[in-house]
């Protein structure tokens, strides 16, 4: 995180001066055309070839101001370019489309100073107008655009405005310690093409998957080729694109990226074995040990990237919105008792979750922040080894006792018994309840693991609270505390134990609150992350949420795709796109 | 019918199985819920008679299974390490039958080592026990919504076969769409509607009612046709000039027809009805963790590096094969026609 700490240094030092990022990348004028175009460090490539990439499922649309899914979202990262980039291997910002930006001394300005002399995927030249209408687009109300809650900031919309024909100011109400962060994805939006559409409110309804090529252009390096429902979705080469290799070559190097529409898991590992697709994201731990073995007879090869940002939970509905009459309403006065908690935890075989769930190919968890955060993980959070007899002590001195067949009962003499749910379609959630059942009857309690349909399961968390205790998985996104604000903050959309609290329920949820809203408002990194220290410590002490495990990142791709660099950051293998060539005996 | 020596033999096979099913805790080494974190997805025990120095021995011996160094996850058998396989032994206790406490196994061997005949599944779980003891769920839920399916079917269908009119009209229409109904969905529904803990012997129960009484319409038209015959035989018909009434009728001339087909159709029916378990199981409907039933025992096949990586998982699904091919059996050794031969 070397990279982190000195960009924030410099943000707090430097920030009347030109913050310069250019560690990996600096600045080109190509002198025919005028372009300020972007060096790529990566291995020098040639040109040409195509790559098919599976899809689990058909993206429901290209246009990125609505697209929510992750296969839309997966395309349309080929299609667009944003204005600052999170790179997916440093987990730092560097320049994208704004080729360097400032901040202003009290951290409420930023000033983009846009490349010059770029074009759409069209031919259309890009200019500071497209970026001011990209943004009001994605803060019109009437929009829903999905990125618009990221865009307000203390309540208020960030304010913009042109400074001249190729800067562009960013006003934000309060500071703002991710704010760099959030123009990463963020796509510059061809004037040209929408604004028609957005003046007559359709804009929403553009861009679906089935539009023709000429009507979709974007900065990303690649373009719309060819959809065919059902089937797959072809992107050509742009070749208006902003980046060139260090022999001054125009990227991308590659003609085509073909995405491929499959069913299931099952049916991307069997065509991607079967030499059909070239990469393959987001392989599971059983079907990884099975490409594994393969690696020696075929020419492919799979990647453990090491823990993911996913982070694995058991929790407890904590919800103070029901009836004191039900029977959920009763057995939260056991789940309620942080001794409970805590004995819970104390009784999870983690390793073997790990061991069992993941074969090995996890880490397992005591706070919610996986390794993967390196710089932002609590390292001196302790890790209790597993223990049945400390369990026990804190249960019975949490009031709870055993009857003489050693099941666990309360004060009142009633058996502890509750369900866990989890999602029937994610075989590792089930597992992991199961294997929490079997830790837990050591406990005298009786779980109940109850996989049902994922909507079901997210209905009953989110609207009707009508649950026990679940096990569900969060993360992705990015590193920064700033993605988890919806899981911390009492108000949070994704507050899961208790959804809806109008005000902190406990003193340790106000604390977390105070402490959540102090870090974004830090702009120094340090402070920051002592502030996040202390609210996983508050996390762990409290267990709201009992962290499982995080399973690794596993990618696989073909020998012959070079520059492939695949990351813990989303999307982990396209995110480089532009660099990644067939190495010549590999040529399709 | 002069019994073809296979047939006995299937048939023998197929009783067999069922009182090992019966007497699961016996027959079985171990607890089928006991995990063992260590042995993830172990191949079954090879049984051995000559030890790594050659001798021969008498008492069958079984060695351990160690994780090879090289590739995590996958074992080998360490020959200086067996032990005897014991006979009648005292182990893990269990309920025979729901009520005997007990704690002699038909085999076993001495702790650590370990006898695993069809393998562990994911969490170190004997398979062979869980087979046994996922047989008393399935086969005796298949039994079970059999004779609720049979009750149903043939009350529904005789009354209509025998009264026809009105009431005919009404049940036909009722089982057509019972039969056009979108079940997979319904039962989705169903779940849903359901409060989230259910016991496993109120899940057992609702898996008997559900199997049951959707299966009803099938049965019900084939009993009716019978019946419809049945009634204007000349029998029935004398018996009717003579005063006999509707119950009597039924009871002594139109069910000893049923009767034949009945059977028939009850031994068709098992088999149909322990894959219709395996079908809910995957819907959430079935019996839950860790009771083990041979629908949820299967349902893990659908996971594609468990179906490549571990043939032994499919053991209780090929087990199946001669257990239905039996019941099969049965069915054409019940079948009316070749009923009326061996008379």
């Amino acid at each position: 995180m070397e990279h982190y700490f000195s960009r924030h240094s410099a943000v707090r030092c430097l920030s009347t001066f030109v913050v310069c990022l250019l560690s990996f990348f600096c600045r080109a004028q190509s002198p025919s055309t005028g372009e300020e175009l972007l060096i790529s460090n990566a291995s020098l490539g040639h040109a040409g070839g195509r790559i098919v990439v599976s899809l689990r499922s058909e993206p429901k649309t290209l246009n990125p101001v609505i697209s929510a899914d992750i296969s839309s979202r997966e395309v349309i990262s080929q299609m667009m370019g944003d204005l600052i980039h999170v790179n997916r291997i440093t987990q730092t910002t560097e320049p994208a489309l704004a080729r360097e930006w400032k901040v202003s001394h009290d951290g409420l300005q930023y000033t983009l100073k846009l490349r010059r002399g770029l074009h759409f995927s069209d031919g259309h030249p890009l200019s500071v107008d497209d970026v001011l209408f990209s943004f009001t687009v994605y803060l019109d109300e009437k929009v829903h655009s999905s990125q618009r809650d990221a865009l307000v900031i203390g309540g208020r919309p960030i304010a913009f405005k042109r400074v001249d024909s190729d800067t562009v100011v960013f006003q934000l109400s309060q500071p703002y310690a991710a704010a760099e962060r959030l123009f990463d994805s963020l796509a510059v939006l061809p004037k040209h093409l929408l604004e028609q559409s957005y003046k007559e409110g359709k804009l929403a309804q553009t861009w679906g998957p089935g539009t023709s090529p000429q009507q979709i252009a974007g900065l990303g390096p690649f373009r719309l080729k060819e959809y065919v429902a059902g089937q797959h979705l072809t992107l050509e080469r742009n070749p208006y694109y902003w980046k060139i290799d260090r022999a001054k070559h125009r990227l991308p190097y590659l003609d085509q990226i073909t995405f491929l529409f499959l069913p299931n898991a099952d049916a991307e590992v069997i065509r991607f074995q079967a030499g059909d697709t070239d990469v393959i994201n987001r392989v599971s731990a059983e079907d990884y040990s099975v490409l594994e073995k393969d690696q020696a007879t075929h020419s492919f090869r799979v990647y453990d990237v090491g823990p993911s940002l996913e982070y694995n939970f058991l929790f407890f509905n904590l919800n103070s919105v029901l009836p004191p009459q039900s029977d959920i309403a009763k057995k939260q006065s056991w789940f309620r008792q942080v001794g409970f908690r805590q004995a819970i935890s104390l009784a999870i075989d983690r390793d073997g979750i790990s061991r069992l769930v993941y074969r090995g190919r996890a880490t397992p968890l005591w706070t919610p922040v996986t390794p993967a955060s390196s710089f932002w993980v609590d390292n001196s959070i302790p890790h209790p080894a597993r223990s049945i007899d400390q369990a026990r002590k804190l249960l019975q001195s949490a009031g709870f006792s055993w009857s003489r067949d050693g099941d666990l009962t309360d004060r009142a003499g009633a058996p502890v018994q509750f369900s866990i749910m989890t999602s029937a379609s994610n075989n590792q959630r089930t597992q992991m309840a199961t294997i929490i059942q079997q830790d837990l009857k050591e406990l005298g309690i009786s779980a109940q693991v109850v996989p049902l349909e994922f909507h079901s399961v997210l209905d009953r968390i989110f609207q009707t609270h009508d649950y026990e205790a679940a096990v569900l998985g969060l993360g992705g996104g990015d590193v920064d505390p700033d993605s988890q604000m919806n899981v911390w903050l009492s108000s949070g959309n994704d507050h899961v134990w208790d959804i809806g609290e109008t005000h902190p329920a406990t003193s340790w949820e106000a604390e977390i609150d105070q402490l959540m809203k102090k870090q974004l408002s830090t702009l120094n990194p340090d402070a920051r992350k002592l502030l996040y220290d202390r609210v996983q410590e508050i996390i762990a002490t409290n267990l709201p949420v009992i962290s499982l495990a995080s399973p690794n990142t596993l990618v696989g791709a073909k020998n012959e795709l070079a520059n492939f660099r695949p990351a813990v950051l989303d999307p982990h293998t396209l995110w480089n796109s532009e660099e990644l060539f067939l190495s010549a005996q590999g040529q399709k | 019918m002069k019994c073809g020596k296979q047939t006995t033999l299937l048939l023998a096979a197929l009783g067999v199985l069922h009182v090992a099913i019966l007497l699961a805790g016996f027959f079985s080494p171990y607890d089928p819920a006991q995990q063992n974190r260590d042995l993830p997805f172990t191949p079954p025990t090879r049984i051995h008679f000559v030890d790594a120095q050659s001798h021969v021995h008498i008492d069958p011996l079984v060695c351990a299974f160690q994780d090879r160094p090289d590739a995590p996850g996958e074992y080998f058998e360490n020959r200086t390490r067996c032990v005897p396989i014991h006979f009648l032994v005292r182990g893990t206790p269990y309920k025979l039958i729901g009520s005997l406490h007990s704690n002699f196994h038909l085999f076993g061997v001495d702790a650590p080592a370990k006898i695993v005949l069809m393998g562990t599944d994911a969490y170190g779980r004997d398979v062979f026990s869980r087979f046994l003891y996922g047989g008393q769920v399935s086969l005796f839920a298949g039994l079970l919504a059999t004779l609720l399916t049979l009750v149903f079917g043939t009350l529904l269908g005789t009354l209509a076969g025998y009264y026809g009119g009105w009431f005919d009209a009404v049940i036909m229409r009722g089982s057509e769409l019972f039969m056009a109904l979108p079940w997979l969905y319904l039962l989705l529904a169903l779940r849903a509607f359901l409060p989230l803990s259910v016991s496993t012997g109120e899940s057992f129960l609702l898996l008997i009612a559900v199997i049951g009484l959707v299966g009803w319409a099938r049965p019900a038209r084939m009993i009716r046709s019978v019946v419809l015959s049945s009634r204007e035989r000349h029998y029935v018909l004398a018996a009717r000039l003579f005063g006999a009434s509707d119950l009597y009728l039924i009871r002594r001339h139109i069910l000893q027809d049923i009767y034949s087909i009945g059977l028939t159709q009850a031994a068709l029916l098992i088999p149909q009805y322990v894959l219709a378990e395996v079908m809910l199981s995957f819907l959430g409907l079935g019996v839950g963790e860790p009771t083990p039933s041979w629908g949820n025992m299967l349902s893990v096949l659908h996971q594609y590096a468990v179906l490549v990586s571990y043939w032994w998982m499919l053991m209780p699904g090929l087990l199946l094969v001669p257990v239905f091919l039996g019941y099969s059996l049965l069915a054409s050794y019940l079948h009316p026609g070749r009923a009326a031969e061996r008379a």
